[in-house]
């Protein structure tokens, strides 16, 4: 069974704290870029899918060249190969953009599942998974916490509100993990040398025949006209529990008329 | 003017708060026009029509037999049909990925995690965790906007609610991935995490499964409960009630947060609530940088007097 996996770089959410505190170190690896937290669940998915049916495991990546480093992880972890989608003109492409030029890179890949994570920690929204199945008129399985693949036949529990929904579909699919999937691996010394090694394939917009009036920024459905700052939250109240904790937490509560 | 189509949250045939938060936020667009799939829209229509609904598109539950796409197949044939002026869904996992299909279909761009919105459709989004806000526009084709629960104060206006069958033929892409069994984990008589408008939440902190110290006070205040990843992996709350970045992002008036340490993850779920009420034994827990209100101090002491405190006034 072949399989992609869709990784994203994101900027690391822990260093991009410390930015704020003026530190020069975390400083410079808050420019640094990290595998998309859930990327790497969707990966350990796949490699754990690969040892049990056979096959290939191929990350696919969208993303500017320092990306490399992501696909590189990636391939440390145990993927056999990657494909990366860099070009200048997928620069600001919006979430629905990026869906429609994966699934055309994935037109030069000969895959029966695509796993990708069900959000990025940046952006956040949570579509690109059910556009790409639209655009790839191929099941949706997101959200899964479960993967069981018998022949062509799959089957997911897909997270809900009050539980979760046992799916089936047909391979090809397109399936999203959530966190509680699994618990993905450290890349081994030995596989870190190795990745190294592995075939990273680069595809322009033209190679993957993507229309490129249809990505990019100017192209963009979506389009941001202003961000700021959040306003600063107001300096709160701390106080040490001498006994009355509770009952000072209380008057808070009652001040700010919630009882 | 132009019918803005709202898609119907409800459980058992009950509209959610929520639905009544993007029928009035409909309203400043256009015309608002609910849309139901599922038994129970002849019931559930009074309470569209109290916030302005003026039509109510009533669709067979057998969309509900297969993954998102069907649904997204009704909303953008209704939206082609009806001319409509844009579409809202909340903005829950599940609607963030119909909003996604639909605005495939109809060409045209989505905007998630959406804290306002103008009569211009302009769209205000809380990104980074809480940490930035923008503005943003859908600029070609029907908008699809997921609105957060608890973003937009729900304002009653009477509407006409009139009841409308509205079917569509399913393309066999959207049946490809049908539900066979759906299973309820656990479903007590609090409200709603996502929509409840106070939330008490319990972590590592609480140090078993025995959560009775975090549900007394969220019974006592009214409240909904959650928990942090490091309690739901603990096996202490089920997976349902977990906020945070891969859990439930909520947006209450009220945040209360019980030995949670306040992780980048964690925050992500709740930094946008109100007001932040913390108890943690550790000072320099993080928690405490976003709290309008914390204790220094153990949960088990702390929470039960201040559950004792909240008894007493009522
Ligand atoms: C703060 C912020 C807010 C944004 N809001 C919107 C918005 O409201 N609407 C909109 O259309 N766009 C929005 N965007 C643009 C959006 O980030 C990008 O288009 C992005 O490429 C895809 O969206 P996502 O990261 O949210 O994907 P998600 O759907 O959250 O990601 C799910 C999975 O898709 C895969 N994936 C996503 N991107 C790639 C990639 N480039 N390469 C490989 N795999 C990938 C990963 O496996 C990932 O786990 C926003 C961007 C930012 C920074
Ligand atoms: C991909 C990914 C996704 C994640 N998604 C989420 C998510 O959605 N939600 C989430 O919550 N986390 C998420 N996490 C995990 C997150 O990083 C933290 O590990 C988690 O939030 C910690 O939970 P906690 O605060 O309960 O535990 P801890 O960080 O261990 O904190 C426990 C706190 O309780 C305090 N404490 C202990 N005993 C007491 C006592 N008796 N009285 C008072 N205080 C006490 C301690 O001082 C400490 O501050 C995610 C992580 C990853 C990698």
């Amino acid at each position: 069974m072949n399989i992609v996996v869709l990784v994203k770089q994101v900027p690391d959410t822990a260093t991009e704290r410390k930015l704020s505190s003026d530190d020069n170190t975390l400083d410079r690896a808050a420019s640094d870029g990290v595998i998309n937290e859930l990327d790497e669940y969707a990966i350990e998915e796949a490699l754990l899918l690969k040892e049990k049916h056979g096959g290939e495991v191929t990350v696919l990546t969208m993303g500017p060249d320092q990306a490399t480093d992501s696909i590189r992880k990636a391939l440390s972890m145990g993927a056999d190969k990657a494909v990366h989608l860099v070009d200048d003109e997928l620069h600001g492409s919006d979430a629905l953009q990026t869906a429609y030029a994966l699934s055309k890179a994935l037109g030069t890949v000969e895959f029966d599942l695509v796993v990708l994570g069900s959000e990025s920690t940046d952006a956040r929204t949570g579509v690109v998974g059910a556009a790409l199945a639209e655009y790839l008129g191929l099941p949706q399985l997101t959200l899964a916490g479960k993967v069981d693949v018998d022949g062509s036949a799959i089957r997911i529990q897909r997270a809900t509100d009050y539980g979760y929904d046992v799916v089936d579909a047909q391979l090809p699919a397109v399936v999203s993990v959530v966190e509680k999937i699994n618990e993905p691996r450290y890349p081994s010394f030995k596989l870190i040398m190795q990745a190294k090694k592995k075939p990273v394939e680069k595809l322009s917009v033209a190679d993957a025949g993507i229309d490129a009036a249809q990505v990019g920024l100017a192209n963009a459905a979506t389009e941001t006209s202003d961000f700021a700052p959040a306003p600063p939250r107001a300096a709160g109240t701390v106080v040490k529990d001498e006994g009355d904790g509770g009952a000072k937490a209380a008057e808070f509560l009652a001040e700010k008329k919630f009882v | 003017m132009a019918e803005v189509l709202v898609l119907v949250d409800h459980v058992d045939g009950e509209v959610k708060k929520v639905t009544t938060e993007l029928l009035t936020a409909a309203r400043r667009i256009g015309e608002p026009a609910a849309v139901w799939v599922g038994e129970g829209a002849e019931s559930g229509k009074a309470k569209l029509a109290e916030f302005g609904a003026e039509k109510v598109y009533s669709a067979p539950s057998e969309l509900n037999d297969y993954v998102v796409a069907p649904k997204a197949e009704l909303l953008a044939k209704l939206a082609g049909e009806k001319s409509a002026a844009a579409v809202l869904v909340s903005a829950t996992p599940e609607n963030k990925e119909i909003a996604g299909r639909t605005a495939v279909k109809l060409g045209s761009g989505v905007l998630t995690d959406v804290v306002d919105i103008t009569g211009e459709l302009v769209a205000e989004h809380s990104v980074f965790g809480g940490a930035t806000v923008t503005h943003s526009r859908v600029r070609s084709g029907v908008p699809v906007v997921a609105v957060r629960p608890n973003s937009v104060p729900a304002e009653a206006a009477s509407g006409a609610g009139e009841l409308e069958e509205a079917a569509v033929e399913l393309s066999e892409a959207a049946t490809g991935a049908k539900v066979v069994e759906r299973v309820v984990q656990e479903k007590g008589a609090r409200p709603e995490l996502t929509e409840a408008a106070i939330v008490v939440s319990g972590g590592r902190g609480v140090g078993s499964d025995d959560f009775s110290v975090v549900e007394a006070l969220a019974d006592s205040l009214g409240a909904a409960v959650g928990a942090s990843r490091a309690a739901v992996d603990s096996g202490w709350y089920p997976n349902q009630f977990q906020v945070g970045q891969t859990g439930k992002t909520v947006s209450p008036n009220l945040y209360v947060a019980l030995g949670i340490s306040g992780a980048i993850q964690h925050r992500a779920g709740m930094q946008t609530s109100k007001n932040i009420v913390a108890v943690n034994k550790d000072p320099e827990a993080p928690i405490f940088e976003l709290s309008d209100f914390g204790v220094i101090g153990d949960l088990h002491t702390v929470a039960p007097q201040l559950t004792e405190e909240v008894d007493k006034r009522k």
